[in-house]
């Protein structure tokens, strides 16, 4: 079976979290890395195919400047290959943008399944999948915890507002991985390095046949008018070690604030 | 003002969700004529949406054993083909998400996200969006056609009466979807919860990763119990299989503004101060003292959450003890 996996390569846990006031974008700097979201999308991806006993797993990342680091770490645990689109003409793109983007990668790829994360660490509007999904014409199966392939079709389980439901899906299909579906697993040691050897394909838009004016800044028809700090109602309060006695402190503010 | 904004409403039972009616409220400010999309349900509740400031329901009926969101999708493009409106709002939940990202492929249009707030500036939507786990109010002007996509984040509008007449209502059947729509539900495994649902709950008591194991998620039940609250989880523990999702608090789970928010053994990462920054006052009970939790702490204890958990559960339950009279609501 092919699987094609959305992998979002974000700034570091150790990069500034700022916007720039100018652009309204995120300030990206450093080296990124996989979000961390994705890689339960990889994991997934990775076992059904595992257990079909056939079939390929294909990255797909859409990224400044050809960036690589988080699409090698996803080959690294196992994927097969990657496809990276490239373009200064997606810069400010927003999450149309991107599934127009991610939607042409995976046709191009003929993948029959598609993996995301439910949502990405940094931006995390979630619905860049249920765009793909729409733009492909495939039904999308969001928030699964479970997913086994049952003959040519999906057998999932997915959180619903109200509990759980098992959900069967034909392909092919789109499907968004909640954190703790699977657990991802380490890249080994030859994992790294055959990453390096891995086939990386990188594309502008005109190879990927998008058209630029439904993505990047103009076609996100949305700008950024104001960014401000929000100002802390309640400061810092009182903060106290735990000397055996906090549960008396704990009770008399329950008891102020009427609660007991 | 808009002319007309369309809100996608869904309704579990008898009665609009709570997240529909503040989206009606929302859509109230921005817009002269609300009419709203009505999901699921036993009929349509014409005299509450009516009352909070509908003027008309298009009634969709349930979507039966398909999975919603594209025949919702196709249904909405529909409506705003018949009468165009300045906006379409919906909610953040599973469902609602779903369909603004297909709404949003169908429509051409941009999907305005995990909005917080909203306005018009010279007939142009503002949205405000919260960043950083709440410390960054970003602020997005939208410059594109009619409509607006708009998905709220539950709890950031008021639900209010505005005393209308009961809203007509007209049917509008959800159409098929084609491949899109051919997922299907073979089984729903509702979760019944006791106590006060989450959201609406006075007093969430919440439990994190500094529990140290699964069992120790029990004495978060029971001191919610005691305190007549509801238990609350972050996403580490629900992921991890210690609580069910129902009880998960954050950016993708349930948002909630208690008057008392207890955190035991909670970092604070962004995605779950996100849910619960509302709350009026904040306990947080953390092993490390550096953890963010404690920014948004009125009283904050560096300390072992199970070993306070489990004292206080003891003073509460003591004969003659501390116990939550019928005072505690």
């Amino acid at each position: 079976m092919e699987v094609a996996v959305c992998v979002k390569q974000i700034p570091g846990p150790d990069s500034p979290q700022e916007i720039d006031p100018s652009t309204g974008r995120l300030v990206r700097e450093g080296q990124p890395v996989i979000d961390e979201a994705d890689t339960y999308g990889v994991e997934t991806a990775l076992q059904l195919v595992e257990r079909a006993g056939a079939g390929s797993v294909t990255v797909l990342s859409m990224a400044p400047g050809g960036e690589t680091s988080g699409v090698r770490a996803a080959l690294a645990m196992g994927a097969d290959r990657a496809m990276v689109v490239s373009d200064e003409r997606l810069a400010g793109s927003d999450a149309l943008g991107t599934a127009r983007v991610l939607a042409a990668a995976c046709r191009r790829c003929g993948a029959e399944l598609l993996v995301a994360g439910t949502e990405s660490g940094d931006g995390y509007s979630g619905v860049v999948p249920a765009q793909v999904a729409e733009l492909l014409g495939w039904p999308a199966v969001t928030f699964v915890r479970r997913i086994e392939l049952d003959g040519g079709e999906l057998r999932a389980e997915r959180q619903g507002e109200l509990g759980t439901e098992v959900i069967a899906c034909p392909l092919p299909a789109v499907v968004t991985v909640t954190a703790g579906a699977v657990e991802p697993r380490y890249p080994s040691f030859a994992g790294i390095r055959s990453a390096r050897q891995k086939p990386v394909e990188e594309l502008d838009l005109s190879a990927l046949g998008v058209d630029p004016a439904g993505v990047g800044e103009a076609g996100a028809r949305q700008r950024v008018v104001a960014v401000r700090a929000v100002e802390e109602e309640r400061g810092s309060g009182e903060v106290l070690e735990d000397d055996g006695r906090a549960d008396e402190r704990v009770l008399r503010a329950l008891s102020e604030w009427k609660v007991i | 003002m808009l002319e007309l904004a369309l809100v996608l409403v869904e309704q579990a039972g008898p009665a609009p969700s709570s997240d529909g009616l503040e989206l009606v409220a929302a859509a109230r400010g921005i817009a002269r004529r609300v009419e709203a999309a009505v999901l699921g349900g036993e009929g349509v509740a014409a005299e509450t949406l009516g009352a909070h400031g509908v003027a008309c329901c298009h009634e969709l009926g349930g979507a039966g054993e398909s999975l919603p969101a594209p025949r919702v999708a196709a249904a909405l493009a529909q409506l705003v083909a018949g009468s165009p409106p300045g906006a379409v709002l919906l909610a953040s939940t599973t469902t609602g998400r779903d369909v603004a990202g297909r709404l949003s492929a169908r429509l051409d249009r941009p999907v305005l996200a995990n909005v917080v707030g909203m306005e018009l500036e010279a007939d142009r939507i503002v949205v405000h969006n919260s960043a950083f786990g709440g410390t960054l109010l970003v602020s997005t002007r939208y410059e594109g056609e009619d409509p607006a996509i708009v998905l709220v984040r539950p709890k950031s509008f008021v639900a209010e009466e505005a005393g209308g007449q009961p809203a007509s209502v007209v049917q509008a059947p959800l159409p098929g979807a084609g491949a899109a729509g051919s997922a299907r539900v073979l089984e729903r495994r509702r979760q019944e919860l006791a106590g006060p649902a989450l959201e609406e709950a006075a007093v969430v008591v919440a439990g994190g990763r500094g529990l140290g194991s699964a069992e120790h998620y029990g004495l978060v039940e029971r001191l919610a119990a005691l305190l007549h609250g509801a238990p609350g989880a972050s996403r580490a523990i629900v992921d991890a299989g210690w609580a069910p999702y129902a009880c998960q608090v954050g950016q993708t789970g349930k948002t909630v503004r208690p008057d008392v928010y207890l955190a035991f053994g909670i970092s604070g990462a962004m995605q779950h101060l996100v849910g619960m920054r509302g709350a009026r006052h904040v306990v947080a009970v953390n092993k490390d003292p550096a953890a963010p939790i404690f920014q948004l702490a009125e009283l904050g204890v560096v300390g072992d959450a199970p070993d306070l958990l489990r004292r206080l559960v003891a003073r509460l339950e003591a004969p003659g003890g501390a116990g939550a009279g019928d005072g505690g609501k």
